[in-house]
């Protein structure tokens, strides 16, 4: 596995929320703070914009791991979304872990328009989480197959 | 179908050194609805406008994908451009390939190949934007000012000046905050009160500013141009309309116990009392946990002593509320709390004092009326250590990580004017550097060691113990490499200063972010220092980051230049990027509303006709001028009736698509 | 179980006669004797056909979406987990109160025809029901069984016998309120490795044909235009044999009615492949009652649905990574 993680590189979607983690992510560049290119980000006005059924098609379509990121919680733009996002993102992480998938390929982090280094920190540690993790497997394995005799 | 082009922008060398522009360029072409591609040096400039301008004429382009530095620097810049020539300016949308790709990889393929597909995500983007117009939303021409010291009165005076009306709300019952407890200002060592208390006395009388002393923001909703604050004054059991200020009261009082906050608690204070000569309003106020009348229902001297009959002990909280169209947060700062300091001795010791209450003894309105004494035995000290960066600069978790800024300079000011009054007392000033960054900021500081024979010792102090009615300082010279011992009277500490602890709590009321210290977040550090990133909130003074009073006037007054320009305009354009609901989709539920932060959605009966099947329903209705577009309702609604324009369900799918394709 | 089927007839009979509704809905035997269906009835003589008995599982609040908009007032009998479901299409306005009329109707649990049949009652032709134990009438010959081991899984885990919203009850026996663990089965999956949930899962969702009834029954499911219909949704999508789509919709389907599923256990009961679906939905439940506090949806009908709702002092959604794991 560990052979194969070498070369593996993982697709990772960062949901970002405007005014706080993708401020923070633009802070990172500026400061030319390195984290992987696996990380493509999408600006979303809120992270309470962000709907599960975006993270499961990203899943759907094929990445590896999905973060989440918005402002502190108290610091919202918006006052609450993240509040908001906080219980949504809960629930849905918990009930994809019911599931069997695999809890680190899931992550919301709060990081503030003046968290450059830590944007950077927090992607270079969910990439090397999910990559330790390897391909995502399981998710896109967990559909309709012809129905073996397992777990019945 | 869209006709889409895509203009790389090289950035000079910031991007074009760590993408291959071309190659992004080529794979543009291969993407659904672009019809063309091209890479400039810089597509921020006149002419890579021009080029972005006269394509869009000649191609008939509907859409435009700029691939540059991030949307919060050049979006506008490049949909004003659009919207110039025509196209709808929310047809534009920016790939950021600098801070999020080219600054941050080294390696040109890996770099390349992940603009490409940030390209890509706005391509799909673009393929399904759709034209939005922006809709308009009154000004309400009259700026809160929160916090009443030097900053709150510069930028009101400022803004009133303009012409604009504006309220101060203070929390104490005067304005004059931290400057009016200074004794003298460095570097000209003028006198604070005199120069402070003409601007509390001009803000006091100006037509257009209205103070509101002892008084608190409780709760603001709104948005950029209409916010609506509700201000509690708080009870001062003294009718402002009827007191003269004469102070009677204050000297009948029996109750003297009480510490004086103007003094930093090194006197007392009846428990009906003025602040300080000079207060603005000139108003008594009644502490209620010093009051006999309020703590046994007995006493009342104050009411009979008043001729103007003005003590009400009745007086219960007001609420007020009132529109503003801009907000400016001035709610400054306040001395680090010293008690994870033992090695100081500040709570031990009474003669280990901060630079703030020397202030105060070296004050004629203070307790000792000017004449520099020791606290404990109200001698005169002959030997004063200053101890510099008290909790400043530290790596501890009682220690704030920046530089308090003032310290230097206030430390070289106290040394200087205390060698002048009193040459037979020695004074010593331990420091880790002395920073003077600032006009005639050096001159002071050689001349408090060149003309004043202050010394200053490069180190950092120990332990201060008490030893035979004097002060033991136990040190080390960094430059002479060697431990020093001296016996001082009076130690003075430079204690660190951070943000007013109401600073958080107002944040947190207008949206609006802190950093880990809780300063007040500028929009950008360099380009937007006094606007906040929450549109219409403004930061004047030390709320935003420590500084002197030059700076805050500075400051303070920037703020009002940019409240002035937005109360001078009578309408603001809105964001169109809001939400909006499917009539035929809506389940009239009320998800939505429950969480919509400003009460933009409501719910009317209305008739549709769906599919011919004619119906009266229970809908979400959005008020797109109220709506702030976070997208929060999108998510709670089960039917997906509830979208928001410029980031729909569709727009976002389609971009996490185009990444993990 | 008979006296009450009786007493709920006559009660209807007597309404539609004043006036004072216009139209009844419960329950007329359906194509066999043993799958009771909801049904309107407009009139007396139509009433004749009403039936209420052990096999009246069918939820009927769903129905009243459309039957309160009609004409004039509905009757509606609801057992005691129906009326949460009911209580909760108020607090989303999806019923219009003032046109339904309700009778709590008592209910004993409702009976599980396949456990039945798996226990000897094959050719079933009809049931007694004395409370403790179930005759089953066959083909060949009657089967005797204990009620409680042959009840559907949503009766064994029963919410209670409280009718929480009504406008009269019709209560002959009153039911003994037994302690039931509801969140045996979702604990049970919980305490597997994510490998063994995962295989669990998988195992069980892959035998989904979607055939849409959890959808169409779900009383929380009652979007106009689901989003899985709606081409404009992006989402939209058919049974297709090898993607995610079904794992796709059933989360999604889960996470749209939490805080909002009153745990009738309709999903479960009509699922021709026998998915426990209702395990789905009783993580929500049991996830949102331990992070936010005790919630019952349809308890009333004005409480914040947690999804809707916050505390600044919320647990963080890495909670889940920190109860240990692979992370």
């Amino acid at each position: 596995m560990s052979v194969e993680n070498k070369e593996f590189k993982p697709t990772i979607v960062a949901f970002c929320c405007n005014w706080c983690s993708y401020a923070g992510a633009d802070l990172a560049g500026s400061g030319r703070m390195q984290y992987p290119a696996d990380v493509k980000i999408i600006r979303v006005p809120c992270s309470c914009r962000v709907n599960p059924m975006f993270i499961l098609r990203a899943f759907q379509r094929g990445a590896d791991g999905v973060i989440l990121c918005g402002c502190h919680p108290g610091d919202c733009h918006y006052s609450t979304g993240n509040y908001y996002t906080r219980r949504r993102m809960t629930m849905l992480f918990d009930f994809l872990d019911y599931l069997g998938i695999e809890r680190g390929r899931t992550r919301v982090e709060w990081v503030s328009a003046a968290e450059g280094a830590r944007f950077a920190s927090v992607m270079n540690d969910f990439v090397k989480k999910v990559r330790d993790l390897g391909p995502n497997r399981k998710i896109t394995d967990l559909r309709c197959k012809p129905v073996e005799k397992e777990g019945e | 179908m869209q006709k889409i082009g895509v203009f790389i922008c090289w950035c000079g060398s910031n991007i074009a050194a760590t993408v291959d522009v071309k190659k992004v360029a080529e794979a543009a072409l291969r993407e659904p609805g672009v019809v063309f591609s091209a890479d400039y040096q810089y597509m921020c400039s006149e002419s890579g406008q021009r080029l972005m301008k006269d394509t869009i004429k000649e191609k008939g382009l509907t859409g435009v994908v700029v691939c540059s530095c991030s949307p919060r620097m050049h979006e506008a810049t490049f949909r004003k451009a659009a919207e110039s020539c025509g196209l709808n300016p929310y047809m534009v949308e920016i790939a950021n390939i600098r801070e999020h790709c080219s600054w941050i990889h080294k390696d040109i393929e890996e770099a390349t190949e992940k603009a490409v597909i940030l390209m890509r995500a706005a391509v799909a983007k673009v393929n399904l934007n759709q034209s939005l117009t922006a809709g308009k939303s009154d000004v309400v021409k009259r700026a809160l000012v929160i916090g009443g010291g030097i900053a709150g009165i510069q930028t009101a005076l400022d803004i009133a000046e303009a012409g604009y009306e504006v309220d101060i709300v203070e929390k104490k019952p005067t304005i004059g905050g931290k400057m009016a407890e200074l004794d003298k200002t460095f570097p000209t060592l003028d006198c604070s009160a005199c120069i402070l208390t003409p601007k509390m006395v001009d803000a006091a009388a100006h037509e257009k500013i209205k103070i509101y002393a002892y008084s608190e923001v409780e709760k603001v909703s709104g948005f950029v141009g209409n916010f609506t604050a509700t201000i509690r004054k708080k009870a001062r059991y003294v009718n402002e309309n009827l007191c003269t200020g004469c102070g009677l009261c204050t000297e009948k009082c029996p109750s003297r116990k009480a510490p004086n906050e103007f003094n930093e608690g090194l006197n007392t204070r009846s428990a009906i009392y003025i602040p300080f000569a000079q207060a603005v309003p000139k108003l008594a106020v009644i502490d209620p946990a010093a009051c006999i009348h309020f703590k046994t229902g007995k006493c009342g001297l104050c009411e009979k002593t008043c001729d103007a009959k003005a003590i009400d002990y009745n007086q219960k909280d007001e609420l007020i509320e009132r529109r503003y169209g801009a907000i400016v947060v001035a709610t400054g700062f306040n001395v680090i709390k010293l008690d994870n300091f033992e090695e100081y001795g500040y709570a031990a010791n009474p003669d280990v004092i901060t630079s703030l209450e020397l202030e105060r003894l070296m004050n004629a309105a203070g307790p000792t009326g000017g004449t520099l004494l020791r606290p404990s035995d109200k001698t005169h000290p002959k030997k004063i250590v200053f101890v510099q960066c008290v909790g400043s600069r530290g790596q501890r978790p009682c220690d704030k990580p920046y530089c308090s800024k003032i310290c230097c300079m206030y430390t070289a000011k106290h040394s200087m004017l205390i060698r002048e009054k009193y040459p037979d007392t020695e004074v010593y000033v331990f420091y880790i550097d002395v920073r003077t960054p600032g006009k005639n900021f050096e001159e002071f500081y050689r001349r408090a060691v060149e003309q004043y024979g202050v010394h200053y010792i490069k180190g950092q102090v120990g332990k201060v113990a008490e030893n035979e009615g004097k002060l033991r300082v136990y040190g080390s010279d960094l430059l002479l490499n060697e431990q020093v011992v001296i016996d001082a009277d009076l130690v003075v500490l430079a204690a660190a200063i951070e943000p007013d602890e109401s600073a958080k709590k107002i944040a947190t009321m207008l949206t609006t972010s802190i950093d880990t210290n809780n300063f007040l977040t500028e929009a950008h550090p360099k380009l937007r220092p006094v606007e906040s990133a929450t549109a219409g909130i403004f930061l004047s003074g030390v709320c935003q980051g420590p500084k002197d009073i030059p700076e805050t006037v500075a400051q303070a007054s920037a703020a009002a230049v940019k409240v002035v320009g937005l109360l001078a305009k009578d309408q603001i354009t809105c964001n169109p990027c809001v939400a909006r609901s499917d009539e035929l989709l809506c389940n009239g539920c009320s998800a939505c509303e429950k969480v919509c932060p400003y009460g933009a959605i409501s719910y009317m009966d209305k008739e549709v006709n769906d599919h011919g099947k004619r119906e009266v329903r229970r809908l979400a209705y959005v008020n797109e001028a109220v709506c702030q577009g976070c997208g929060a309702c999108t998510v709670a609604c089960p039917s997906g009736a509830m979208d928001l324009k410029g980031f729909t369900n569709k727009q976002i799918m389609a971009e996490v698509d185009a990444i993990c394709r | 179980m008979q006296k009450v089927a009786e007493i709920a007839q006559k009660r209807a009979i007597q309404l539609l006669n004043q006036g004072a509704v216009n139209r009844v809905l419960g329950w007329k035997k359906g194509e066999f004797p043993y799958d009771e269906t909801p049904a309107v009835f407009a009139s007396a003589d139509e009433l004749k056909d009403f039936v209420y008995d052990s096999f009246s599982s069918p939820n009927l609040s769903k129905y009243l979406i459309e039957e309160s908009r009609k004409e004039g007032k509905v009757l509606a009998f609801l057992k005691p987990c129906d009326t949460y479901s009911f209580n909760q299409l108020i607090k989303e306005h999806r019923v219009n109160r003032e046109n339904v009329y309700i009778i709590g109707i008592e209910c004993g649990g409702m009976i599980d025809v396949v456990t039945l049949k798996n226990r000897g009652a094959v050719g079933l032709t009809g049931a007694d029901d004395d409370g403790e134990n179930i005759t089953a009438h066959t083909l060949y010959g009657d089967v005797k069984v204990r009620k409680e081991e042959v009840l559907l899984e949503k009766c064994q885990a029963c919410k209670g016998k409280k009718h929480v919203i009504y406008d009269e009850l019709i209560i002959v026996n009153p039911q003994d309120e037994k302690p039931r663990d509801r969140f045996a089965g979702v604990e049970a999956i919980e305490a597997m490795t994510p490998q063994e949930r995962f295989d669990f899962w998988r195992a069980q969702l892959s035998k989904c044909i979607r055939c849409n009834a959890c959808r169409n029954i779900c009383p929380a499911c009652s979007c106009l235009q689901c989003v899985f219909d709606n081409p404009k949704s992006g989402v939209a999508s058919k049974a297709s044999p090898d993607t995610f789509e079904e794992q796709l919709y059933h989360i999604i389907r889960a996470f749209h009615v939490a805080g909002r599923c009153t745990d009738c256990g309709e999903c479960s009961r009509v699922c021709p492949q026998d998915i426990p679906l209702h395990l789905l939905n009783r993580k929500f439940i049991k996830d949102m009652s331990a992070f936010y506090g005790e919630y019952k949806a349809g308890e009333d009908s004005e409480t914040r649905p947690p999804l809707v709702d916050f505390s600044k002092d919320d647990v963080e959604p890495c909670i889940i990574s920190d109860k240990g794991g692979d992370r």
